[in-house]
């Protein structure tokens, strides 16, 4: 049984992978590119790399992923970056380069790793995490913040009106993916 | 020691549907050689021309996908041949101009002008690795180069070139972009 303190710490509600993947598929993507997320890595990556709808690619740094999304555009392949916050702040060039200026569908799922449950970004205690939202803007990037099951939602439209109008997005997951 | 832009345009005789990815030097030399809209030119973030070309190759496997990388520019992405090797696209051959140098960026040299990149494609997974010093050698081994199932990597051991002006905003224009989409939608060469 959960003590009080567990209890007050807990997240008020569930962020399902399962649901997340479906949204995904929902979208038309069929490949993922990926560097391992300790954040959606249970929830998210290990079913995914086990889903015969889904072909994952793994690659070594996240701004292969950008390299390889535009390339696949060519094939119109939807594709879907899925990186931690890190990952995003270590190929913000490659996203600059190819993504922005060049205004191309660069679908980024983006783990907020060690992101307090039910807390907004901007207001994590983290450095790392309070300028993800602020990079994307400054990009250019749109972007939706997936906190429970009751986001995932938006996840489906925010890559469709990305490839439809040939722009980059971003969905932010904040909460953990069980 | 190869001249680059005699080998490219030896390679451009040679050439037909393949799409040709192109970055920095490299892609200056042949746009003034095969401007043609089965290019595609890596800008943006320099290193990514095998991954663009990876994506490519995975998109369209009717197609052989050509990359002409630098040394400079690979060693800023060589993970990418690991994820080549894994993903072992048969359409994929990944050529590397070798000079030693950043000659786009001036012609500072590269940190070990020494390094093994057929070496390291090899190690990385990519058996069909091989380093190339002429340019008879290269027309020997052209045909080869445009029909072995891929990943195919060549490491071109070229004299540096140039420091000239590169006509980026040409290379990048979106129409450039558009012209190969429109090509691989008309299935035309």
């Amino acid at each position: 049984m959960a003590t009080a303190g567990e209890a007050a710490t807990a997240p008020l509600q569930k962020l399902h992978g399962a649901n997340i993947i479906a949204a995904i598929k929902q979208s038309g993507v069929d490949h993922i590119l990926s560097v391992p997320d300790l954040h959606t890595s249970q929830g998210v990556l290990r079913p995914i790399s086990t889903d015969n709808h889904l072909k994952l690619i793994r690659v070594c740094k996240e701004d292969e992923c950008i390299g390889i999304a535009a390339g696949l555009t060519y094939g119109n392949i939807r594709s879907l970056v899925l990186i931690q916050y890190t990952g995003f702040l270590y190929a913000i060039n490659a996203i600059r380069g190819v993504a922005c200026e060049q205004n191309m569908p660069i679908c980024l799922m983006i783990g907020l790793l060690q992101k307090e449950p039910g807390v907004l970004p901007q207001n994590s205690k983290r450095f790392g995490l309070r300028i993800v939202e602020p990079m994307l803007d400054t990009l250019g990037i749109p972007h939706t913040h997936i906190e429970t099951d009751d986001d995932v939602e938006r996840i489906a439209p925010a890559i469709e009106h990305a490839y439809k109008h040939s722009h980059p997005t971003a969905i932010l997951i904040g909460g953990r993916a069980i | 020691m190869i001249n680059r832009a005699e080998l490219l345009r030896f390679f451009a005789t040679k050439i037909t549907d393949e799409i040709v990815v192109a970055t920095y030097s490299s892609a200056s030399d042949w746009i003034n050689i095969a401007d043609r809209p089965l290019n595609y030119f890596s800008a943006g973030a320099m290193g990514l021309a095998s991954s663009h070309a990876l994506g490519l190759a995975l998109a369209r496997p009717e197609r052989r996908v050509i990359v002409l990388d630098g040394d400079g520019s690979l060693l800023m992405n060589l993970g990418s041949l690991v994820t080549i090797a894994k993903m072992a696209p048969t359409n994929l051959t990944h050529f590397v101009f070798k000079n030693g140098s950043y000659e786009a960026n001036g012609g500072h040299p590269i940190p070990n002008a020494g390094t093994d990149f057929a070496g390291i494609a090899r190690s990385s997974g990519i058996a069909k690795s091989s380093t190339i010093h002429t340019l008879d050698d290269f027309k020997a081994k052209a045909n080869y180069f445009l029909t072995e199932p891929g990943p195919v990597f060549c490491c071109l051991d070229i004299e540096q070139g140039p420091l000239g002006k590169r006509e980026y905003a040409y290379m990048y224009r979106p129409e450039q972009r558009q012209a190969l989409r429109d090509a691989l939608a008309a299935g035309k060469p």
